[in-house]
């Protein structure tokens, strides 16, 4: 009999007034992987796990998490899934026990068995020091570390984590990290958004990544970079090259047998940005065509394709581009009153 | 007799059918809600253990409006508000009410500030039993604060040389106070789900506070008003608690049949009093629990 998938989106839609959050998103995740989604912000992430999560209900499309329908079955999709939202509301005033034997009554852990989660999920995140200090005395890292053990308490099929390390330190970054690599383990299953390129490189087995309210592109992390193809070399002539020698550089290299693709990026004081054939001896033959055409080089580095270069190269912008320019055209004021109900 | 709901198998390869839960989902007044509603109510309980300031001032406000206000008209001419006992005596029913009224129409600012803070978000994915457990454990906790503030007032009574009614009487004014509580806690819980943010909702419980204070009999009676004035204070569900407790205090020999105000349109017995109290309230819970549905489901 075939499994069901650990979570199914199919053609999820969502507008809020006259902007469509979620256009068509389309993935599954099975059960046992971590599956990330990644785009900018604005790209529909958070939408699509709040329809899942079953906080707003989709326009359109199938939700379902193990075969259940978001829909016909709210209810039941609640007690499968753990949903760890992106900014944490903690109740400053309780201790962060008290809170999690709250979150137990609520999905109606027998007494006993909450109690011994309880104490497991705070051993296991380590915070044995301070689950009896009010939770307005955490910080940022301890209280995503409290809302995770909040989101695996009752032993979530899914647990559905909304920009995990957002705002936190180094430090507390690579705890969750760590913690998030234990449960995959474990086999729970993993579904998250992040807008970090590493982040979902470093822990995701299969990524989906959105843009505007679609899926771009789905796959493992190193088979979505080899769709992209070729290495890529960063050249910086001088610290700041001068556009005028840049350009020169950059129609000299076009003509280098091994290039692909050569682009001047102004944001880094001109570098200039190449795609070239794998495996060649692509870094020697290009400083002895430098040397030759009589031009500086300042740095250059040769590395694989990132999941930005997906990103790059499906929608002609860098994910940093997208985010900034979707800074300047979302309003926060109207996005607070989305997420509250 | 509901089960409280089987975990789901974390065996992913196990077939979940779609709709399999429908018969073991627990509804209202199951044991699994009783779970969530003690749960939440012990919540607002630890918040009111660590932050006691609002009970604290919610007991000395109306001590102060029963000394000062008191002291203010104590030296009126007897028998100018209608009746010959002195204004301290006569206040002490429309403090009792006016804290409840006060208490309960903030119900709703707690709820607001989790909405805005996300802490509802928090609720709402959990798999509640019903979501009408977030509404009523703000009631229980709302009610129950209303009454501590209530016998804190009937006792300074005590003190302040307003008697004390018999045992039966005291279950009447408790009861009368549940009442208009639960109601204004209804409406108050509704608009915390209405209103876009907490400015509006304090904004809103500001304009409603006062005014419906002055337009009842808690301060003045009904008599002593022009007549307008009167028809208004008529239509005022605070002067259907007041007036009953007011007259309970008064006489000793009060009786479902008493007459405890005169209406424009004609007499209010204590018993009268009471039904359009559990009108109120149901009218309130009705109107309420529809807009709650269509937020909430």
């Amino acid at each position: 009999m075939a499994m069901a998938p650990a979570v199914l989106v199919e053609q999820l839609q969502k507008r809020y007034g006259q902007v469509e959050a979620v256009k068509d998103i389309s993935f599954q995740v099975q059960p046992g992987e971590i599956f990330g989604l990644l785009g900018p912000n604005g790209a529909g992430k958070t939408t699509t796990l709040r329809c899942l999560c079953t906080l707003v209900a989709a326009d359109g499309g199938t939700l379902e998490v193990a075969g259940v329908s978001v829909n016909n079955n709210p209810k039941a999709v609640r007690q499968l899934l753990g949903y760890v939202a992106q900014e944490v509301a903690l109740d400053k005033v309780l201790t962060g026990r008290e809170l999690l034997q709250l979150q137990a009554a609520l999905y109606h852990l027998p007494r006993q068995q909450g109690l011994e989660q309880i104490e497991t999920m705070i051993s296991l995140l380590g915070l044995v020091a301070w689950a009896d200090k009010p939770t307005g005395t955490y910080s940022g890292g301890l209280r995503k570390r409290l809302d995770l053990a909040a989101g695996l308490l009752h032993q979530p099929t899914v647990l559905v984590l909304d920009e995990p390390t957002v705002g936190l330190d180094i430090e507390s970054r690579r705890a969750i990290w760590t913690f998030l690599r234990q449960l995959r383990e474990q086999g729970t299953t993993v579904l998250m958004t992040s807008h970090y390129l590493e982040e979902v490189d470093a822990l995701a087995d299969r990524v989906a990544i959105i843009d505007q309210g679609e899926v771009i592109a789905v796959g493992t992390p190193s088979e979505l970079k080899d769709q992209v193809g070729g290495d890529r070399i960063t050249l910086r002539l001088r610290e700041f090259a001068p556009l005028a020698e840049a350009q020169k550089a950059q129609a000299m290299i076009q003509q280098l047998p091994f290039v692909q693709d050569v682009i001047i990026n102004d944001a880094q004081g001109n570098s200039l940005n190449l795609v070239v054939t794998p495996q060649s001896d692509a870094l020697i033959n290009l400083q002895q065509a430098l040397k030759a055409a009589d031009l500086p080089t300042f740095g250059i580095a040769q590395s694989r394709p990132s999941l930005d270069d997906v990103y790059l190269a499906a929608t002609g912008k860098t994910l940093l581009d997208a985010e900034l320019a979707a800074a300047g055209q979302r309003d926060p004021k109207v996005e607070r009153k989305q997420s509250m109900r | 007799m509901t089960t409280t709901p089987v975990k789901p198998d974390l065996n992913p390869n196990a077939a979940v059918v779609d709709g399999a839960y429908e018969g073991i989902t627990p509804g209202l007044f199951s044991k699994a809600f009783f779970q969530e509603t003690f749960a939440l109510t012990r919540r607002l309980f630890i918040q009111l253990q660590r932050r006691p300031s609002t009970l604290v001032a919610g007991i000395i406000q109306p001590l102060m409006w029963l000394i000062l206000f008191g002291a203010l008209f104590k030296n009126v001419p007897a028998g100018l508000f209608g009746t010959d006992i002195g204004y301290g005596q006569f206040l002490g029913a429309g403090v009792i009410v006016f804290t409840a009224f006060s208490g309960a129409l903030n119900a709703g600012l707690p709820v607001m500030f989790d909405r805005e803070f996300g802490f509802l978000n928090r609720l709402l994915v959990a798999p509640l039993a019903s979501r009408f457990s977030i509404v009523l454990a703000s009631a229980i906790f709302i009610t129950t604060l209303s009454l501590i503030q209530t016998a804190a007032i009937v006792a300074v009574g005590v003190l302040l040389g307003a008697g004390l009614p018999g045992p039966l009487g005291l279950g009447v004014v408790a009861t009368i106070i549940f009442l208009l509580v639960l109601g204004v806690t209804a409406l108050s819980l509704g608009l915390a789900f209405t209103l876009p943010g907490h400015v509006e909702l304090i904004a809103v419980i500001f304009v409603t506070n006062l005014p419906l204070l002055f337009a009842s009999t808690a301060l003045v009676p009904l008599a002593f008003m022009p007549p307008w004035l009167q028809t208004v204070a008529s239509l005022n569900p605070l002067s259907y608690a007041i007036e009953p407790i007011r007259y309970i205090y008064l006489h000793s020999n009060w009786g479902v049949n008493s007459v405890v105000m005169h209406a424009p349109w004609g007499p209010v017995s204590l018993g009268g009093s009471l039904l359009v109290l559990v009108g109120f309230s149901a009218l309130a819970l009705l109107s309420v629990q529809r807009l709650l549905r269509r937020r909430l489901g």
